[in-house]
C-alpha cells in the first residue's frame, strides 16, 4: 500500500502560471474539451474516490499527512488565509493582515462567521487553533515550522504573532493545512473534534473507509461550496479507484495510472487534470558515508540518469524535468539559469575519475511507498548508470516501513534511497526543512557552510533584489554540491467525470485543486 | 448421546487450547515486525521529540510480557481495548466489520453451497457426460485464475455495463435489498472461487459410494437412481461434503482480502491490511484472534455434525 508522506505545504506562490503557454508546454491539459463553460449551479452529491486513507487516519490537525484527511478537512475547516487558484494569498477568517517590521503581524479576524455549532468565530479560537502546534507537549508534525513563534495573542478582534526575528514569509505559512481555525474552549482546541467553519458539516466519517457531509446553510461565503453534499471514499487499488470513476459511482479520483489514461479518454466518460507544481521525486545519498562523502561520486551519479527518459517513462509525461532543484518553476526565486544536467555518460566517467575510481559499485534501496514507480525509477537509473562504468544495484525494498526503516538512513545500511516531497511555497520552507545542516527531515544528512550562512542571510534580507540573487546561489549549490538527486517535477494528475464542471484555472500549490476541488467546483 | 456430548466437550477444550496457542504466535509475530507505530502515525514528520511524546502517549514503553497479559485478560473479556492509532475501542472498530465479512461469507455460501452441492450431485449421477465435463471445466476454470482477476472479468461484463455497481458502500442505512443488489459482484466472485473445491468433493464422496455393495442391492430393487443419490448415497457421503464445506467457509471469511479491495468492501480483511501497514499491532492481534476463531468454531462445527451424520464415528475401538 503506497502511503503518502509529504510533510509539509507546498503551494504555489505568486504568478504559478505565468501564461497559458507555459503552462500547456509543462503538460497542463485544459478542461476545455468537454464542457462549455456554464454557471456555477447549486446542487448535485459530489462523490471522490482517494487512493489514501486508512484507520490510523486522526482528527488531530496535527497529524495529518494524507490527500484524504487533507480533503476532508477543507470540507468542514477554514484557514486565517486561503492560497488562491493563481497563487495569490486571499483573505480567509483572517480579513486583513499586516506588518510594520516583519517580526510582529497582526491578523484582523472576520466578523459575522459561524462554527457549525453556532458559535462565533474569535481571535481566541484562532490563538488556540495555533497553539496547538507549539510548545513542548505539542505532537504536531508542523511544530518545527512555527518554532520561530515567540508569542501569539488575542487583541480585540485581531491576532498578533511576534516572531523571534524578521520573516515576511509568516502570512503563507499560516496557510499550512495542519492549521485550520477550530473552536477553543480555555485556551485550547479539542482535536477530536469535526466542528468547523468550512462550508460543509460532517454527517458521517469513518476512518479509512468513507465520510459524508453536507452543505453548511450558514456558510459565510456566498459563491463557494456549492454541492448539496460531499462523499470522500477512499479506494486504494488504482484499478478499482478507476472502475469507480468509469462505472460512475465517483466523480473524482487521484493518482491516474499513466498507463490507463488513453484507455480513459477513449471512453469519453472523464477527462485528465494534470497540473505542474513543485511537487519533486528524488533520490538522497546520505552524504556523511563513502563514497558519497565525495561530491565527485554525488555529480558522476547526477550525470550517469536520463530526466527525459524517466519523466517520459515513470511520469507518462505528466511532469518536468528537474536540475536536482527542490525549488520549482512555481517558486518565486526558482533558478532558470543554471546549466542543465543531461544524461552524459562521459561526464559521469570523468566526475569518477576525479574522485579516483575506475568504476563504482553501490546499491539503492527502492520501494513504491516513495512514490508511485520508484522501483521502475531505479531500475533505468540502474541502465543508464553502467555506460558510465557505474554498477548501481537495485534492492527493491517492503512499503512497509519504508519511511522508519529506510528514508534517513536510520540503520546505517540504506544510504541510497528513493523519496518525494510535496514542494513548498517559500524558499526557505523547503531548504529549512531538508536542507539546512542538522535539519530533522535532512535527508542527505548533508551539511555546505556557504548555504547555511546564505540560509540565514537570505531569511531577514529585506532588500529584494539581493535577497533573489542569494535564493539563486543557494540553488546552484544544491544542485551541484547537494546530497538528493532530483530528476523531475511531477504533476499532479487526477480524472473527473464530466458532470462536474472545474474553473478555468486550478490551483497548482497540491493536489484536488489545493484541496478545495469541494469548495471550487461544481455539478455541470 | 452422552458420547457426544463428551465428543463436543473435548473438542471445545482442546479449540481454546489451540486458541491460547494462536494467542501467543500472533503476539511474537507482531513483535518482530519492523519499526513501531508512532513513527508510522508520524512518518516522515517524525521528530525524536514528537516520537518519545507520541510513545509514551501509546503505551510503547511497556516491556513485551505485560502488554501480552494486558492484551489477553481484556480479550478474554471481549475487550480488545483502543486502537493505538486512533484512540477509538477495537470491538467498536470491528464490530462493523465483522458483520460486513459474516455478510458477505454468509451471501457466497447462501450461493454456493447449494450450487456446488446440485453440480456435485449432477455430475456423480450423470458421470463422464458432456454435463459433467462441462462443470467441472467450468469450475476448475473459475478456481485456477486469480481472484482479482476473476473479479475484474466480473466488473467488466456487469458492472462497466451498468446492470451491478463496481463497488460496495454501504452504511448502517442501506437497506437489505440494497445490501444484496450492492453485494452481489463480490458474492458472486468468491462464488466462482469456491464452488470447484466443494462441488468436486461431493461428486467424488458421491461417486466412491455408488460402487459400494449396499448400492448395488439398491440398484437391484429398481429404484431410480436420484432416489438412489439423495436417499442412500448422499447421507453416507456427508461427513466429507461438511468438512470441506466448512473449510470453505473459513475461507470466505479469512481469505477474501483480495476481493475486498477490488471491490473496496469495508470488510475484515481490509482492516487487517491497513492495521498491519500502520502498525496498529493492537487491531492486528485481535483480527487474528478473530479469524483463528472462526477457523477453529468452523472445523469444531464440521466435526460435530459428521461425527452426527455418521454414528460409526462415535464408536471408536
Amino acid at each position: 500500500m503506497t502511503r503518502p508522506r509529504i510533510p509539509a505545504m507546498p503551494l504555489s506562490r505568486r504568478g504559478v502560471l505565468k501564461g497559458a503557454a507555459a503552462v500547456t508546454a509543462a503538460g497542463l491539459i485544459l478542461p476545455h474539451t468537454s464542457l462549455p463553460a456554464r454557471a456555477q449551479a447549486r446542487g448535485g452529491t459530489f462523490r471522490v474516490g482517494i487512493g489514501h486513507g486508512s484507520t490510523t487516519d486522526s482528527l488531530d490537525p496535527g497529524l495529518w499527512e494524507n490527500l484524504y484527511v487533507q480533503t476532508f478537512a477543507a470540507c468542514r475547516h477554514n484557514y486565517l488565509i486561503e492560497v488562491g487558484s493563481d497563487g495569490q494569498l486571499v483573505p480567509e477568517i483572517a480579513e486583513s493582515w499586516d506588518s510594520t517590521d516583519g517580526s510582529t503581524w497582526v491578523f484582523s479576524i472576520r466578523q459575522g462567521v459561524t462554527f457549525h455549532s453556532g458559535k462565533d468565530v474569535t481571535a481566541e479560537d484562532v490563538v488556540a487553533s495555533i497553539n496547538h502546534h507549539r510548545g513542548d507537549s505539542s505532537t504536531s508534525v508542523v511544530k518545527p515550522l512555527l518554532a520561530a513563534i515567540t508569542d501569539v495573542r488575542a487583541d480585540g478582534n485581531t491576532v498578533v504573532v511576534t516572531l523571534e526575528a524578521p520573516n515576511a514569509d509568516l502570512p503563507y505559512l499560516m496557510t499550512d493545512y495542519h492549521i485550520p481555525i477550530m473552536p477553543g474552549m480555555d485556551g485550547r482546541i479539542d482535536p477530536a473534534s469535526t466542528d468547523g467553519c468550512g462550508g460543509y458539516i460532517v454527517e458521517s466519517f469513518e476512518h479509512g473507509v468513507q465520510s459524508t457531509v453536507n452543505r453548511n446553510p450558514n456558510y459565510w461565503k456566498s459563491d463557494r461550496a456549492w454541492f448539496d453534499r460531499v462523499e470522500l471514499v477512499s479506494i486504494l487499488d488504482p484499478a478499482a479507484r478507476l472502475n469507480a470513476l468509469i462505472t460512475g459511482e465517483v466523480h473524482l479520483i487521484d493518482q491516474v495510472d499513466p498507463a490507463t489514461i488513453g484507455m480513459l479518454e477513449s471512453r469519453g466518460v472523464a477527462r485528465i487534470l494534470s497540473i505542474p507544481g513543485n511537487a519533486h521525486y528524488g533520490f538522497p545519498m546520505d552524504s556523511r558515508q563513502g563514497p558519497y562523502d565525495d561530491n565527485n561520486v554525488r555529480l558522476a551519479l547526477k550525470y550517469a540518469l536520463d530526466r527525459e527518459a524517466m519523466v517520459d517513462v515513470i511520469l507518462g509525461g505528466h511532469g518536468a524535468v528537474s536540475n536536482d532543484n527542490p525549488i520549482g518553476p512555481a517558486n518565486r526565486y526558482f533558478n532558470t539559469e543554471m546549466e542543465m544536467k543531461t544524461y552524459d555518460p562521459d561526464r559521469a566517467r570523468f566526475h569518477l575519475r576525479e574522485a579516483g575510481l575506475e568504476s563504482l559499485d553501490v546499491t539503492i534501496a527502492v520501494a513504491d511507498a516513495a512514490f508511485s514507480g520508484a522501483v521502475d525509477a531505479g531500475t533505468m537509473f540502474s541502465e543508464t548508470a553502467r555506460a558510465a562504468g557505474i554498477n548501481l544495484n537495485v534492492n527493491r525494498v517492503p512499503n512497509d516501513g519504508y519511511w522508519s526503516n529506510v528514508w534517513l538512513n536510520p540503520n546505517g545500511d540504506t544510504p541510497f534511497c528513493a523519496t518525494y516531497w510535496g514542494g513548498r511555497a517559500v524558499e526557505d520552507h523547503m531548504f529549512t526543512t531538508a536542507y539546512a545542516a542538522g535539519a530533522d527531515w535532512n535527508e542527505g544528512h548533508w551539511s555546505n557552510d556557504r548555504f547555511n550562512e546564505l540560509l540565514v542571510a537570505a531569511r531577514s534580507e529585506v532588500n529584494e533584489s539581493l535577497r533573489r540573487e542569494m535564493y539563486m546561489e543557494m540553488q546552484q549549490i544544491v544542485s551541484f554540491e547537494g546530497s538528493t538527486i532530483i530528476p523531475m517535477y511531477n504533476n499532479y494528475v487526477m480524472a473527473v467525470a464530466n458532470g462536474v464542471a472545474t474553473p478555468d484555472q486550478i490551483s497548482a500549490n497540491w493536489n484536488f485543486d489545493g484541496f478545495r476541488c469541494v469548495e471550487r467546483w461544481w455539478m455541470a | 448421546m452422552s458420547n457426544v456430548i463428551r465428543m463436543i466437550a473435548l473438542r471445545l477444550a482442546l479449540g481454546i487450547g489451540l486458541l491460547f496457542i494462536v494467542s501467543l504466535i500472533i503476539f511474537a509475530a507482531t513483535e518482530l515486525l519492523p519499526g513501531d507505530l508512532a513513527q508510522q502515525i508520524l512518518g516522515q514528520g517524525a521528530t525524536p521529540e514528537t516520537l518519545a511524546a507520541l510513545r509514551e502517549q501509546l503505551g510503547l514503553n511497556d516491556p513485551a510480557p505485560v502488554r501480552y497479559w494486558n492484551w489477553l485478560s481484556g480479550a478474554l473479556t471481549g475487550d480488545f481495548g483502543v486502537s493505538l492509532s486512533n484512540g477509538r475501542p477495537i470491538s467498536e472498530l470491528i464490530g462493523a466489520r465483522l458483520g460486513n465479512t459474516v455478510f458477505l461469507a454468509l451471501y457466497a455460501a447462501a450461493l454456493s453451497v447449494p450450487i456446488s452441492l446440485i453440480l456435485g450431485i449432477l455430475a456423480a449421477l450423470w458421470r463422464n457426460s458432456i454435463f459433467d465435463r462441462a462443470a467441472n471445466a467450468g469450475a476448475l476454470t473459475a478456481i485456477s485464475f486469480p481472484e482479482f482477476f476473476v473479479a475484474y472479468i466480473l466488473v467488466l461484463w456487469l458492472a462497466q455495463t451498468g446492470l451491478f455497481p463496481s463497488m460496495v458502500r454501504i452504511s448502517p442505512a442501506t437497506t437489505f435489498g440494497d445490501r444484496i443488489y450492492m453485494t452481489f459482484l463480490p458474492a458472486l466472485t468468491l462464488t466462482l472461487v469456491v464452488t470447484a473445491h466443494m462441488m468436486r468433493m461431493t461428486r467424488a464422496a458421491i461417486i466412491n459410494l455408488l460402487a459400494s455393495p449396499y448400492i448395488e442391492m439398491a440398484r437391484l430393487k429398481g429404484l431410480s437412481p436420484l432416489r438412489i443419490v439423495l436417499r442412500h448415497a448422499l447421507p453416507n457421503a456427508l461427513a466429507p461434503i461438511i468438512n470441506v464445506v466448512a473449510l470453505n467457509l473459513a475461507y470466505l471469511i479469512t481469505g477474501v482480502v483480495v476481493v475486498e479491495v477490488v471491490f473496496v468492501y469495508p470488510g475484515l480483511g481490509q482492516l487487517m491490511v491497513d492495521a498491519v501497514s500502520n502498525r496498529d499491532i493492537a487491531v492486528v492481534q485481535a483480527v487474528a484472534l478473530i479469524f483463528a476463531g472462526a477457523y477453529v468454531a468452523l472445523n469444531l462445527l464440521a466435526d460435530v455434525l459428521s461425527t452426527i451424520t455418521n454414528p460409526r464415528l462415535m464408536h471408536r475401538r
